[in-house]
């Protein structure tokens, strides 16, 4: 039942595993064991990010694509559901006209770009990515009128997804059930299942010829596979899966904005968590997301702790400044990289 | 006679801006092994590449099981039945030997008595089936690139120096293999330097120097001439054992 679950694909490594179970029944029980609006925040974006992450895995770490237009497919999903919910009025009906447009834009555009560039060189496809990319952003922040522009779109969902509905009048717990851990568990539920479904991927038989590519694109062929039409379909299934974590994303802040999709920090956060938690394993993915997404939360406070408690020290209290996390997420990477080069699942899958 | 399985007229091949291949003709029959000889940078492996699509053959005409081949791409002439065990090897490394087997299997999973039977050519695959092949010895390495191309029945088998850097014991392995190679329906056409293996195994022979056939014939007769030998390949085979 597991196995069929992961497609065969276990974690091979005892660590790996409860560190796995650890983000997942973190995930599930987000809701009664960290209340508050802000972990739960944090937890949702994980959520996303796990498979926003997992679906560039299968380019960058299974396929070997270096891919930059990551973000557009994100943010292809989110203005989606943001235009979609805005201009067509918050039912279900939309929302499921507003995803299915997006997830059909997303296909094109990325089987267009397969197309057309995936037979170039690697650095040439990771151009024109990048160009595509930025001309998205630019049409985002330009076409005001339907994207909000700079400042993006709030709008409604569903009322079963509103903060303001109450599922059961009877708090479970302590814990309030409204639509708002309605659209949480929506969110968390939505992104397992793709999780998986990419792991069932990259474990067919197609997953295997997309991992002979990255290993030598010649011998592939020398074995009768058409490369172009392989690594085009991965282009295809990563931007899907991209899009829909942007959907996801755009239900659970009920607000598609440029900095939450479309920004080029985003992308270079994406490459970090791969990188970090190895690429072309999947649950790299999981781990580099929580860790990263929790850091990028968190490590300011737990600055804030130590710089109290380093007070009379010399020099300690201003380098754990709170304002130098970023110094520290700096020094944080370096290390990973210097010791992890497989990421932390290839070092602890190594044991 | 029947038409030949693969047959190359007047085949001329560049890279870049050197004329490697000078005109080739040659032919594969349907049935055995067909050896090709040559000192190097004669333009044997060039001739393999070309027949497999790696380089675009710029002029002439490759035939293959009754159809003109020349213009179509690799994974096509891949898919009609050719096979290709390049000189490195060609193996994936960063993945198993499982894998690299199951890669070569276009049509499913490898059917049992095909895996037993590469399993008795090849018992190290068995042995190291979830190994990664990029851990391999070199003389396994050359047992799993042939036995990827041959995971599925193929028409027509191109190896580049199956026994180089191989140990003598290894090599007499090597030869009890392509022995019992040939006794399926797949052709051969292999690319070698070791005269003791090409004479063990070939039963025709072509030999290349500068881009051309110069010497086409069987290999027992050009085993049994040490003049021929000597004039085609500059070695004896005294002085070769």
């Amino acid at each position: 039942m597991l196995t069929t679950l992961l497609s065969g694909d276990l974690p091979r490594s005892r660590v790996l595993a409860v560190v796995l179970l650890a983000i997942l029944a973190g995930l599930v029980l987000a809701p009664f064991v960290f209340p508050g609006t802000r972990s739960l925040n944090v937890a949702a974006k994980v959520a996303v990010f796990v498979l926003l992450v997992a679906s560039y895995d299968l380019l960058l770490g299974y396929t070997g694509i270096v891919s930059f237009a990551h973000t557009m497919f994100f943010g292809i999903g989110g203005y989606g559901v943001g235009i979609a919910m805005a201009k067509l009025g918050a039912g279900w009906v939309s929302l499921a006209l507003g995803i299915a447009l997006a997830l059909s834009l997303s296909a094109a555009l990325a089987l267009a770009i397969g197309l057309l560039s995936l037979r170039v060189r690697a650095i040439f496809f990771a151009m024109i990515t990048l160009a595509v990319a930025s001309f998205f952003q630019i049409l985002a922040s330009q076409l005001s009128g339907f994207t909000g522009g700079e400042d993006g779109i709030t709008y409604k969902l569903p009322d079963l997804l509103l903060p303001g509905t109450k599922l059961v009048e009877m708090p479970l717990l302590g814990v309030e059930l409204n639509g708002r851990l309605a659209s949480y568990y929506l969110v968390v539920l939505a992104a397992l299942a793709c999780f998986l479904a990419l792991l069932r991927v990259v474990n067919s038989p197609f997953g295997r010829v997309l991992l002979s590519i990255r290993e030598n694109e010649f011998r592939s062929e020398a074995l009768g596979y058409r490369t172009v039409t392989y690594r085009t379909a991965a282009n295809c299934i990563g931007a899907l899966g991209a899009t829909l974590a942007g959907v996801l994303y755009a239900i659970w802040l009920r607000y598609t904005g440029p900095d939450t999709t479309l920004s080029f920090n985003i992308m270079i956060d994406i490459l970090l968590m791969v990188v970090i938690g190895g690429m072309g394993t999947m649950y790299g993915a999981a781990v580099g997301a929580t860790i990263f997404v929790v850091a990028q939360n968190y490590l300011q406070d737990l600055m804030a702790l130590a710089s109290a408690a380093a007070k009379g020290v010399p020099l300690l209290p201003g380098l754990l400044h709170p304002d130098r996390w970023l110094l520290w997420l700096g020094v944080l990477f370096i290390v990973c990289v210097y010791y992890f080069p497989t990421g932390i699942v290839g070092k602890l899958r190594a044991k | 006679m029947a038409e030949a399985l693969l047959a190359l007229a007047g085949v001329n091949t560049h890279i870049g801006q050197y004329h490697i291949l000078q005109g080739v003709d040659f032919e594969v029959p349907r049935a055995g092994l067909t050896m090709l000889l040559g000192r190097n940078g004669a333009g044997k492996t060039t001739t393999l590449r070309t027949v497999m699509g790696l380089w675009q053959a710029s002029a002439g005409a490759i035939r293959y099981d009754g159809a003109e081949i020349t213009r179509r791409t690799t994974p096509e002439r891949a898919r009609l039945g050719i096979a290709y065990v390049p000189e490195n090897m060609g193996i994936f490394a960063g993945l198993t030997v499982r894998e690299n087997l199951l890669l070569a299997a276009r049509s499913g999973p490898p059917e049992d008595r095909r895996l037993e039977w590469i399993f008795r050519l090849f018992p190290a695959m068995q042995k190291f089936w979830h190994a990664h092949a990029g851990n391999l010895s070199g003389g396994q390495k050359q047992m799993l690139a042939i036995a990827r191309a041959i995971v599925e029945p193929r028409r027509l088998l191109l190896v580049d120096e199956p026994t180089k850097g191989l140990a003598p014991s290894i090599i007499a392995n090597m030869i009890e293999a392509f022995r019992e190679l040939k006794r399926t329906e797949t052709s051969l056409l292999v690319v070698e330097q070791n005269f003791h293996f090409a004479r063990s195994v070939g039963d025709t022979v072509a030999v290349m120097d500068c881009g051309r056939i110069v010497h086409a014939g069987r290999m027992a007769d050009l085993a049994a001439d040490d003049s021929l030998q000597q004039k085609l390949l500059g070695l004896s085979l005294q002085a070769h054992q």
